[in-house]
């Protein structure tokens, strides 16, 4: 194992993350606005999740290569519903009180959206990243196959080559990346929420 | 069409003996809650390991056989099902349970009549997750030759013939979309009338 795959598994991860979370919030909030549209939104993010990551990826495969770039399209195709679903919700679950008194106080629309109602979401919100930034860090693992390099690639090569130390070296260091990055976000999510309301 | 067959089967099979062992332990458990408290977040991070290292080593141990998947994706489905069994039992109203032992009913039938079909929603929820996941891995499959659909998305990746991905990822696609519609229609049907959300 080289750190070259550390650095190109974390690499694909974060870039995916990165798209994740800008079209998660767009979607999100576009659902949110818009209740017609909330079902279809919902059910289109959640077929993306059911595909089998290779077959999506192979499909991207034809439309863009044997390159990084389609495996972080696959990865944030994939990983768009926790986002979705949590800014939807969490923007639907403010406090009714507090939307009528930000429209007492005269605010626009997009205003009370961004000044009241997105900042009340976010404990909720960021809770979605997480799950999506985690179940990334494995998924990322198949992107190899289409020449997205990464972690994939020592686990791979360990299974052909029948060595054990590659496999484990490969398992334990995607393994402390998941664990590290999800208990980094679930500290600051418990943080982010109000004191009366935290975990221990 | 064999190909789809052999797909079908790695996940059948494996579901279905996935979720017998699953609700097993859950059920299990449930009785060792403390024992539970620990044992859980085990399992959480076990989850984080991708289907392709159990494929990977129970291939190295047993070999390029059917049996290799069908174990390796059997540990992969448990997880899940584990999970939301063991949380749909501990999560059961302790007032239902309570007026099941006051009607005196024994443990295994209150287990049987009263924790088992309260928990039944979350249950098949796990089942779902664990037919979907194990769809996705049963492509892998092919990578030690044993068929399967990813043969397909295999060998068109690797020559690059667009016509054998798509050969492979639209029936791949399908199944786990046509199998999570599939549960979700068992679950409406199993849920008692006077639960029904809709």
């Amino acid at each position: 194992m080289k750190l070259e795959h550390v650095t190109q598994h974390i690499y694909l991860v974060l870039m995916a993350a990165l798209f994740t979370i800008v079209f998660g919030l767009i979607f999100g909030i576009i659902a949110y606005l818009f209740p017609k549209v909330r079902k279809y939104v919902i059910f289109v993010f959640d077929l993306f999740q059911t595909i089998p990551t290779l077959a999506t990826l192979g499909l991207l495969m034809v439309f863009f290569g044997a390159s990084p770039t389609t495996v972080i399209v696959g990865l944030t195709l994939y990983n768009l519903l926790p986002v979705v679903r949590n800014t939807m919700v969490g923007l639907m679950e403010v406090a009714p009180a507090i939307k009528e008194a930000a429209e007492g106080m005269g605010m626009p629309k997009m205003t009370k959206l961004f000044k009241v109602e997105l900042p009340l979401a976010f404990p909720l919100i960021f809770a979605g990243m997480r799950i999506s930034l985690v179940n990334s860090i494995g998924s990322a693992v198949m992107g190899f196959f289409v020449g997205g390099g990464g972690l994939g690639y020592v686990l791979y090569r360990g299974i052909r080559t029948m060595n054990f130390t590659f496999i484990l070296q490969g398992t334990l260091t995607l393994m402390a990346m998941a664990i590290v990055v999800d208990a980094i976000m679930s500290y600051y999510e418990n943080r982010l929420l109000p004191k009366n309301q935290r975990g221990v | 069409m064999n190909a789809i067959l052999t797909h079908f089967y790695f996940v059948i099979i494996s579901v279905t003996i996935g979720s017998i062992i699953a609700v097993i332990l859950a059920i299990a458990l449930s009785r060792f809650k403390k024992a539970a408290k620990y044992l859980m977040p085990i399992l959480g991070i076990f989850q984080t390991i991708p289907g392709i290292v159990f494929i990977g080593v129970l291939f190295i141990y047993i070999g390029m056989r059917p049996e290799t998947i069908i174990i390796a994706l059997s540990v992969y489905a448990i997880l899940p099902v584990l999970k939301n069994a063991y949380t749909g039992i501990v999560t059961v109203d302790p007032a239902l349970i309570e007026a099941g032992r006051g009607i005196g009913m024994n443990p295994w039938i209150l287990l049987w009549r009263v924790e088992l079909p309260m928990a039944l929603n979350s249950i098949i929820t796990g089942i779902r997750m664990s037919t979907i996941y194990t769809v996705s891995w049963a492509v892998l499959a092919a990578m030690i030759g044993q068929g399967g659909l990813g043969e397909f998305i295999y060998i068109g990746i690797n020559s690059n013939m667009k016509q054998f991905i798509v050969m492979g990822s639209i029936p791949a696609a399908l199944m786990a979309i046509g199998l999570g519609f599939l549960i979700d229609k068992v679950q409406v049907k199993l849920t008692p009338r006077g639960l029904r959300r809709n």
